[in-house]
This record gives structure tokens, C-alpha cells and sequence, in this order.
């Protein structure tokens, strides 16, 4: 009989290609995937599908553990490797905007519109509430959010605050706070949506009730038009996306309280990957929001000409999103 | 063979992998301990880059004196921005699906379904640490000034529901997970190591009969492969005592614990190798075929 043991001689055998592939999947997965030539890269999926082989040889046959967990740690790398993502980065980018973005926001327009009227309704009863009684403000608007904007505050005061800039210095700091504030609040009402979408719902209406209610202010000063333009500028950008990012909380909501025909778990999963690319758009959106609210609408003081980059803003998102069938597209 | 299928599957936290080629990869779950460290390192790693971006902010503040306090402030204030709503994203969508410190533990991002992961994935099940995460790390640090105590006990169950969400279902999964169809294994970068039976002494002096090495099983085997791997002696006295005394082997002045064990597993597994190929496996010592 030989001296060495089958499965030891079967590991002899084979060692060689093992460490080949972990040779090659070490520089892969540190370096660019282009540094390695086409030889390199066709041999990982041929040695991939010998160590799985060898995988299985080795669990029926060797009652050596280390070896069939480093087998085992081998294959699982590779199988990572061979079958993970193919797309480069640019792919992906083109791909979201041409196709993945839209679609996924088309998508939940039902929850869109649940989540528009939301915002609506509640800045409708803060102007009611408001404009009956000034007293409500400050219940919508804490004071150091105000910033002297409140019902006390003179015509004159509020009027400078539509249309005076603090200072040109100031725009950039300005436009970085509001972007990155906004994105904070509005990836927090996308995650809030988990909860059954109630905690969702309360921040769409208190975003609204803000609105409504600092309209009340300027409203009763005959200042409705011009505070009208103020918010439209960047507003038609930055209220749309507050509503997608809501929307997209309340499909996940939605979507584990009532599931249809999957499971709970499978249902929650689909919409989180839906919501997930609606929620980078809606970053994008705020970012574009930011720039509007802390450059143009500091530098433009003619209402007509807010109003008229509001409307083109509308516009530009309705079309984009919600034009006709992209079948040309093909969606594998 | 579907009973070794079985037999490894019974352990809790190895699951089932099935490649397109039809191996199963039986990958493990990461604990939830390896997943908080990882998270530790990388919580570290986002303080202490901020910390680096404010004294960077502050030099070039300093060196550069007027106007440049607003590049210094939105440098700021867009790195903490970013920092915390992409180092995890940006990490796991690269090829070890992996942030820094889940790579120093040997963990990866893997979706459920065993696909490739997609970055729609992992941006979704980063979008939920905001309630996770960042949500309870405010609520903590504000600890509860001016706040009716109503509110601060209702607070500390929304955080405790989704911090110790792992801990209560059997894939370990937190609330982002679940959203995105993912789940974090265990992906060790495993060195292959020798085997044992290369380095044998001489067999003619450890000749042990069939009846001897009948006594012990797989289970067994894989027992004394690992404490011979740690080499420990006087583990390796208590398990070399344990054997002898089964097997009825009165040991010779000349041989060490080690050699002992070396030569008995070598012999033990040739036997259960050989079995193996017959289609019997023995289990364990209290299996018998």
C-alpha cells in the first residue's frame, strides 16, 4: 500500500492552482481590476471552477478541516469575485439617469401623491389656523427658526427678508447648509418610512405645516405674491424632493403592512431597493435645491423671474420623470 | 452524501450557498460581537477623519487669513455630509463589499439571494443607520435636556427596538438588511496549512490494530486535528492520557504526547478515509457502523 494518504496526495496534486487563484484574487481585490492582464482575468473563473471541484472532492473524501475550511474560504472568495458586479462606474451612472432613476420615481406615484396631498393638507390648516388666529405660529415654527419672521414683526422687515441678500461671501456656507440640512431631513423621512409609515407622515405634514404657516405671516401683509416667489424658486425642486423621499418611506411602509403577494420580508426588501434609487435622486435634487435657494434666489430679486425659473424647474422634473414610455430602453 | 450535507447545516449559523455550479459554499454568519467591533473601527475611522478635516480646515483658516473662513466652513460641513452618509456606501459598493473595518474583522456584504450585490442594495441598508444608528448616537448625547420624561422613555424603546433588532432574529439581520435584502458573513482570508499526516514519524513503531483505531469517529478526528494544530502541551498530555487509556495503549519511555497524537491521527484518518470510500462514515465514537 502507498505510505502517503489519498487525500494528502489529492492535495499535492492540486495545491498549485489553489494558491494560483488566491494569488490572483489578493491583487484583484486590492488593485484595480485593470491592472491585471486578459490572461490573469480569463484564468480566475477556470481555477474558480476547479478549487469548487476540488471543494467537493475534498469534503467527500479528506477529513483534513483545515483544509476543506480553506477550500471552502477559497471558493466563497472567488465565487464574490467571478460573480459579482460586472458594470463599471460610469455604466451604473449612465444607466441610473437614463433609465433606473425615473422609472423608480414613475413607480411610486401613488405614494407620491399620498404624500403631496400630505404636505398640502397640512400647509392648508396652518394658514387657516394662522390667519385666524396669529397666536398658532409660534405652535408650527419654533422662534429661533423664525428668525424675527414672525405675525409681531414689522411689513418692512419682512419684506428686506424676501429680498435682501446678508452678503455674496456668505452664499457658498449658506448653500452647503441648506443642502446638507435638507438631505439629512430628507433621507430621515425615507428611513422613518420602516415604521409602519406614521413617523413619515408627521414629517411631511410638519414640513408643510411650516410652509403654511410662514405663509399666513407674509399673506397678511399683502407680501403673498413676493413670498410665493421666494419659496417657488428653489422650492418647486426642494418640496418635490422632501415628497419623493417621503413617498418612498411610505411604499416600504406600506409595503411590509400590506405586502400583497409576497412575503413581508420579500415585499420589504423590493421597495427598499426601489426607494434606495429614488433616495440618491432625491440627494441630487436637493443638491441642485441648495444651489437655487442659496445662490439664484439671493442674487435674483425680480419676482417674475423667479417665478419663471419655478415654473421651468417643474417642468423640467415633470418631464423627466413622468414622460411617456421608455421601451426604446431596454431594462435587463 | 446528503447526510454531510445535513450533518455540517446543523450548526446555527452556517447557511446554505448553492453556486450556479451547484456546490454549496455553506457560508457563515458573522456575530453580532465581530459586527460591532467592525463598526467601532469604522465609527473611529469617521470621527478621526473629521477631526483631520478641522485641523485641516483650521490651517488653511490660519495660513490664508481672510476669506477663506467659508471654504473652511463648507470644507466642514460637506465632509461630515459625506462622511456620513457614504463612507459605508461608497466601501460596500467596492469589490470586497466591505468598509474598512468589516475587511480588518473579515467580514463582507453579501445580498440573501446569493446575486451579485447591487448598489441600490447597500445605499438602502445605509440609508436606515440614520434610524439605527445616528438616530440613538443624538438621542444619547442629548441626554434628554429640557425634554418631558415621556418622550425620553419612548425614545429609549424606539432605539433600543432597531440597536438590538440582530440580536432577535436568526439571520442577525438589522432593520437595514431586512430593507435590502442583504446579510453580513463571515469572509476570513484562510492560509492554507499543512497537513498533519506530512509529518509523521516513524509508523512501524505506532502500529495500531483495527479494533484500536475503530474506537474513534469524525467527530474525533477533527477534535485531536485542532488541539494538534494549537500544540499545547499539556492539552495535548490530557488528550494523549485520554486516548491511551480507550484504546488500551501503554506508552513507551521514548514517545512524546506529541508524536502519540501525531501517529494516531494519521492512522485514524487513513482508517476513516479508507471507510469513507466506501461510503461509510462514522460520526463520532457512540456511531456503530
Amino acid at each position: 500500500m502507498d505510505a502517503t494518504l489519498r487525500s494528502l496526495r489529492f492535495r499535492r496534486e492540486r495545491e498549485e492552482a489553489w494558491r494560483e487563484l488566491e494569488t490572483l484574487l489578493d491583487r484583484a481585490e486590492r488593485q484595480a481590476v485593470s491592472r491585471l492582464t486578459d490572461d490573469e482575468l480569463l484564468a480566475i473563473p477556470a481555477l474558480y471552477r476547479a478549487a469548487l471541484s476540488s471543494l467537493s472532492v475534498a469534503r467527500a473524501t479528506s477529513l483534513d478541516q483545515a483544509l476543506v475550511d480553506y477550500l471552502e474560504a477559497l471558493c466563497a472568495r472567488a465565487y464574490f469575485f467571478v460573480y459579482g458586479s460586472r458594470t463599471s462606474f460610469r455604466e451604473r451612472m449612465q444607466r441610473f439617469f437614463a433609465l433606473d432613476w425615473p422609472v423608480a420615481v414613475k413607480s411610486i406615484w401613488r405614494e407620491t401623491i399620498v404624500s403631496a396631498l400630505i404636505t398640502f393638507a397640512a400647509a392648508l390648516a396652518a394658514y387657516v389656523l394662522v390667519s385666524g388666529d396669529p397666536d398658532w405660529f409660534s405652535a408650527f415654527i419654533p422662534p429661533d427658526m423664525a428668525g424675527g419672521r414672525d405675525p409681531s414683526a414689522s411689513t418692512e422687515y419682512l419684506r428686506r427678508t424676501l429680498y435682501d441678500s446678508d452678503s455674496a461671501d456668505g452664499l457658498g456656507v449658506f448653500a452647503t447648509f441648506l443642502f446638507t440640512h435638507n438631505a439629512q431631513i430628507a433621507i430621515f423621512a425615507f428611513a422613518l418610512g420602516f415604521a409602519f409609515c406614521l413617523p413619515s407622515s408627521l414629517l411631511l405634514a410638519y414640513n408643510g405645516c411650516t410652509l403654511g404657516a410662514m405663509f399666513a405671516v407674509f399673506a397678511s401683509r399683502n407680501l403673498g405674491f413676493e413670498f410665493a416667489g421666494w419659496i417657488i424658486i428653489h422650492g418647486v425642486t426642494e418640496l418635490f424632493a422632501v415628497i419623493l423621499a417621503g413617498a418612498a418611506g411610505l411604499r416600504i411602509g406600506w409595503s411590509i403592512g400590506f405586502p400583497g403577494d409576497f412575503s413581508r420580508l420579500a415585499a420589504a426588501e423590493k421597495s427598499g431597493r426601489e426607494g434606495a434609487v429614488v433616495m440618491i435622486g432625491v440627494v441630487i435634487m436637493l443638491f441642485v435645491a441648495g444651489l437655487l435657494e442659496g445662490f439664484a434666489r439671493q442674487l435674483i430679486v425680480s419676482d417674475v423671474i423667479r417665478y419663471a425659473i419655478g415654473a421651468a424647474t417643474a417642468v423640467i422634473w415633470g418631464t423627466y420623470f413622468y414622460r411617456g414610455d421608455r421601451r426604446g430602453l431596454d431594462r435587463d | 452524501m446528503a447526510s454531510i450535507a445535513i450533518e455540517a447545516g446543523a450548526d446555527r449559523s452556517t447557511r446554505a450557498l448553492i453556486t450556479p455550479e451547484g456546490v454549496d459554499l455553506r457560508v457563515r454568519l458573522a456575530d453580532v460581537s465581530e459586527r460591532g467591533i467592525a463598526l467601532a473601527i469604522d465609527m473611529a475611522i469617521i470621527v478621526g477623519s473629521l477631526l483631520l478635516l478641522t485641523i485641516l480646515a483650521g490651517s488653511v483658516l490660519a495660513t490664508m487669513q481672510l476669506e477663506s473662513l467659508p471654504i473652511a466652513q463648507i470644507i466642514w460641513m460637506l465632509g461630515f455630509f459625506l462622511l456620513r452618509n457614504f463612507y459605508f456606501t461608497l466601501f460596500e459598493c467596492s469589490r470586497r463589499s466591505a468598509t474598512p473595518g468589516k475587511r480588518l474583522i473579515g467580514l463582507r456584504v453579501v445580498a440573501r439571494d446569493g446575486a451579485a450585490l447591487s448598489a441600490d442594495a447597500v445605499i438602502a441598508r445605509n440609508a436606515m443607520r440614520e434610524l439605527e444608528l445616528y438616530i440613538p448616537l443624538i438621542f444619547i448625547f442629548s441626554r434628554g435636556e429640557g425634554i418631558e420624561a415621556w418622550i425620553i422613555l419612548a425614545g429609549s424603546v424606539w432605539c433600543g427596538i432597531f440597536l438590538l433588532f440582530p440580536l432577535f432574529n436568526r439571520d442577525r439581520l438589522r432593520a437595514g438588511d431586512l430593507i435590502a435584502g442583504t446579510w453580513v458573513l463571515k469572509a476570513p482570508k484562510q492560509k492554507m496549512l499543512p497537513d498533519l499526516t506530512g509529518e509523521k514519524p516513524a509508523e512501524a513503531a505506532f502500529a495500531f490494530t483495527t479494533v484500536q483505531l475503530d474506537t474513534y469517529g469524525v467527530k474525533e478526528l477533527q477534535v485531536l486535528e485542532s488541539v494538534l494544530r494549537v500544540s499545547e502541551p499539556n492539552a495535548m498530555e490530557a488528550v494523549a492520557g485520554q486516548i491511551r487509556g480507550k484504546i488500551g495503549w501503554t506508552a513507551r519511555a521514548s514517545e512524546s504526547d506529541k508524536e502519540f497524537l501525531s501517529a494516531y491521527y494519521a492512522a485514524l484518518r487513513r482508517r476513516l478515509e479508507q471507510r469513507l470510500l466506501f461510503g461509510v462514515r462514522k460520526k463520532d465514537k457512540h456511531d456503530k457502523i
